[in-house]
């Protein structure tokens, strides 16, 4: 799994809020059986008229906007299951999703490959939405050890949460099969004593 | 100690919980389809592990199939390729297959209950979000990714934290023409597609004691749509009159020995919830959504919520989803004409829907700017409509009874609504774009579906049943 420790990037803002997975990644683009190539059809039906053509005011097509780092509104990641989701914003090039509030399935399959979702408070995230409307380079400074993220401009600085165990598989790039297949015997012991 | 249900089937499958770590919980029953499997069989093969227990994991194709012409082959490329490679991976890795043509095909979420394989106490889990459902039989039972479907092949466990629990107790008596998928869609329309995020909940209460086994399946499917992991009910005689003599459940000494151990999964009376909320079944009328998430929900008589009603923050990304429907603060849905009915996917393909879509358009035709499709959830359900006739009135009155899959609830086969058209729809996600690019979604009963085709417009089914 890729690792993740610290980063300092402008961002992509997206303020809306309940952004379900089929708009990150509509069903029908899930068809692919490998983990690659979901970044090009990430928000797709925002992103793309039904020719094909770009929708110029959407934020993925504003070159102004470029960065590592996707902030949105309460409620991200809701609706299905599909991984395919935290696969195409990372394919995309993101290495982190800022929300007020994530919906549990997409936090877990975001956790499981390196994309780090960070939930901040409802002031944090407008602080952040401002500062980008202020300056759309505006850099966050996100630092997985000590927990935090900065808005670099102002100073503004928040702590998150993140569980203790998940955060060192994240710092070591190791996955939770690598921690499950060492306990290989208690899950035998388990079975025979069911 | 005393403990919710949800705690007592937890805490029987924990491996090892050490503090710090998230709980090694183990999984009975693991069920796949094509869509979120390849990436884990792939996964596997560059690990070089086998599916540790294949004889727990059962496999369907649902997602992808065509429903028309199901045994021609699948003309879109991408998708035959994936139902292949299912194919493919299943006897690779030795796996049970019910794939196109098998007569126990279906949505995974129908066939897992009327097989027998869905059971209470089990802990189960699929590559699918609407895993919930099986929770209607007093399971532990939730979608997960495709990394976790890897993790459960390699070891059939997950590492996973014990969630909250929240009980929602319905009590009383639903009114004529409401049905538990306007029990669930009301719940959703109180605490918000988010008001679940980090529970399981248990659904208690008389009126959903007195509901059927496939009711409470299209309740606990739906729980995801308020955020929460899973959704359960205590099994009770229903559950077990219902489980009884199905294709896989336990038979003879296995029955008894099970059935005694069923009658253990209840909540005790003084176990604590984190959350608990009550709501009266007399309040609840059919249901219907306006907008682009499950929680946009009402009363099919009542009006659209005004956009200066919502708390400030909300206000633009309901406006932007008002805008998405076509739809106006204050308006009234109802006499607004539809394109498209929609009655399958696994929250309403079940017999007893079609059962009931049928008593209510016998006699009666679909109107004509409306077409019609009903998907049943499986091959079993399609050969029990055949064998009661149904397929015989859905044919006289228009309706195009299909195969099973999941269809247009996510319009990843042919079954798309097309741009800006309306579609009452029996499913359970109401997403912009879910049916088909700029499809328009409302999502309600499978009675109030039948009195849109009937009318050709959004009708409050009490009113037809009325004039009955």
């Amino acid at each position: 799994m890729k690792k993740f420790e610290r980063l300092t990037s402008a961002v992509v803002p997206l303020n809306i809020e309940n952004i379900d997975t089929d708009q990150i990644i509509p069903a029908r683009f899930l068809k692919a059986t490998t983990r690659e190539g979901f970044g090009e059809n990430l928000f797709r039906d925002w992103r793309y008229n039904g020719d094909n053509t770009p929708k110029v005011d959407f934020v993925l097509n504003d070159p102004a906007y470029k960065g590592q780092i996707l902030v949105a509104g309460k409620n991200f990641g809701c609706g299905s299951s599909r991984e395919h989701a935290a696969w195409a914003i990372q394919d995309a090039g993101f290495d982190v999703v800022i929300s007020s509030f994530f919906a549990d399935i997409f936090k877990g399959n975001a956790l499981n490959n390196g994309l780090l979702p960070i939930q901040v408070s409802e002031d944090f995230l407008a602080a952040i939405f401002k500062a980008v409307d202020q300056d759309n380079n505006a850099q966050l400074d996100v630092d997985l050890e000590s927990q935090t993220v900065t808005i670099v401009a102002t100073g503004e600085k928040t702590d998150f949460e993140i569980n203790a165990y998940k955060k060192s598989c994240l710092i070591n790039g190791h996955d939770d099969i690598d921690f499950i297949l060492n306990q290989k015997q208690s899950i035998e012991a388990f079975e025979q004593a069911r | 100690m005393s403990k919710t249900l949800v705690e007592k089937i937890w805490d029987a499958h924990v491996v090892k919980s050490e503090a710090g770590f998230p709980d090694i919980l183990y999984i009975d029953t693991h069920l796949i389809h094509e869509v979120t499997s390849p990436q884990a069989f792939d996964g596997l093969r560059k690990r070089g592990l086998p599916v540790l227990r294949p004889k727990q994991t059962v496999a369907t194709a649902d997602h992808n199939v065509p429903t028309i012409n199901q045994l021609q082959p699948i003309k879109e490329e991408l998708s035959r390729y994936q139902v292949d490679m299912l194919t493919k991976n299943c006897a690779e890795f030795g796996i049970e297959l019910y794939g196109l043509g098998h007569p126990f095909q279906g949505i995974v979420h129908v066939i897992g209950p009327e097989l027998g394989i869905t059971l209470p106490g089990k802990t189960m889990v699929c590559g699918d979000s609407h895993t919930s459902t099986h929770g209607a039989f007093g399971a532990i039972a939730f979608g997960i990714g495709t990394s976790q479907v890897e993790q459960v092949f390699a070891t059939q466990c997950l590492l996973q934290q014990k969630p909250k629990t929240m009980k929602i107790e319905v009590n009383g008596t639903l009114g004529k023409g409401v049905t538990a998928k306007d029990i669930i869609l009301y719940i959703i329309a109180k605490i918000s597609a988010a008001g679940g995020t980090g529970y399981f909940i248990e659904y208690a209460g008389s009126a959903i004691e007195a509901l059927s086994m496939e009711a409470r399946m299209t309740i606990c499917n739906m729980s995801i749509e308020m955020g929460a992991r899973g959704g359960l009910i205590a099994p009770d005689q229903i559950t077990f009159d219902y489980i009884k003599g199905r294709e896989f459940a336990p038979a003879g000494a296995e029955w008894d020995k099970a059935l005694a151990y069923w009658k253990t999964l209840y909540s005790d009376a003084d176990a604590k919830f984190d959350s608990v909320l009550t709501f009266e079944a007399e309040d609840i009328a059919p249901m219907i959504t306006y907008g682009t998430n499950p929680g946009m929900g009402m009363g099919i008589k009542e009006n659209i919520p005004a956009t200066s009603s919502q708390p400030g923050k909300e206000q633009l990304s309901y406006q932007k989803a008002l805008d998405y429907m076509g739809f106006d603060d204050n308006a009234s849905l109802i006499g607004k004409p539809v394109d498209y009915v929609f009655i399958g996917s696994c929250t309403n393909s079940r017999i007893e829907d079609l059962r009931e879509v049928a008593e209510f358009v016998k006699g009666k035709q679909k109107a004509e700017n409306v077409t019609v499709w009903i998907v049943p959830g499986s091959k079993q359900v399609e050969q029990q409509a055949k064998n009661e006739g149904l397929d015989k009135i859905f044919e006289t009155a228009g309706f195009q009874l299909r195969e099973p899959g999941c269809s247009a609830c996510l319009g990843m086969n042919e079954d798309k609504i097309p741009a800006g058209k309306y579609c009452v729809s029996t499913s359970n996600r109401n997403f912009e774009g879910r049916q088909g690019p700029d499809a328009r979604t409302l999502l309600v009963s499978p009675l109030t579906a039948a009195a849109a085709a009937v009318t050709g417009k959004i009708t409050d089914v009490r009113d037809l049943l009325a004039e009955a």
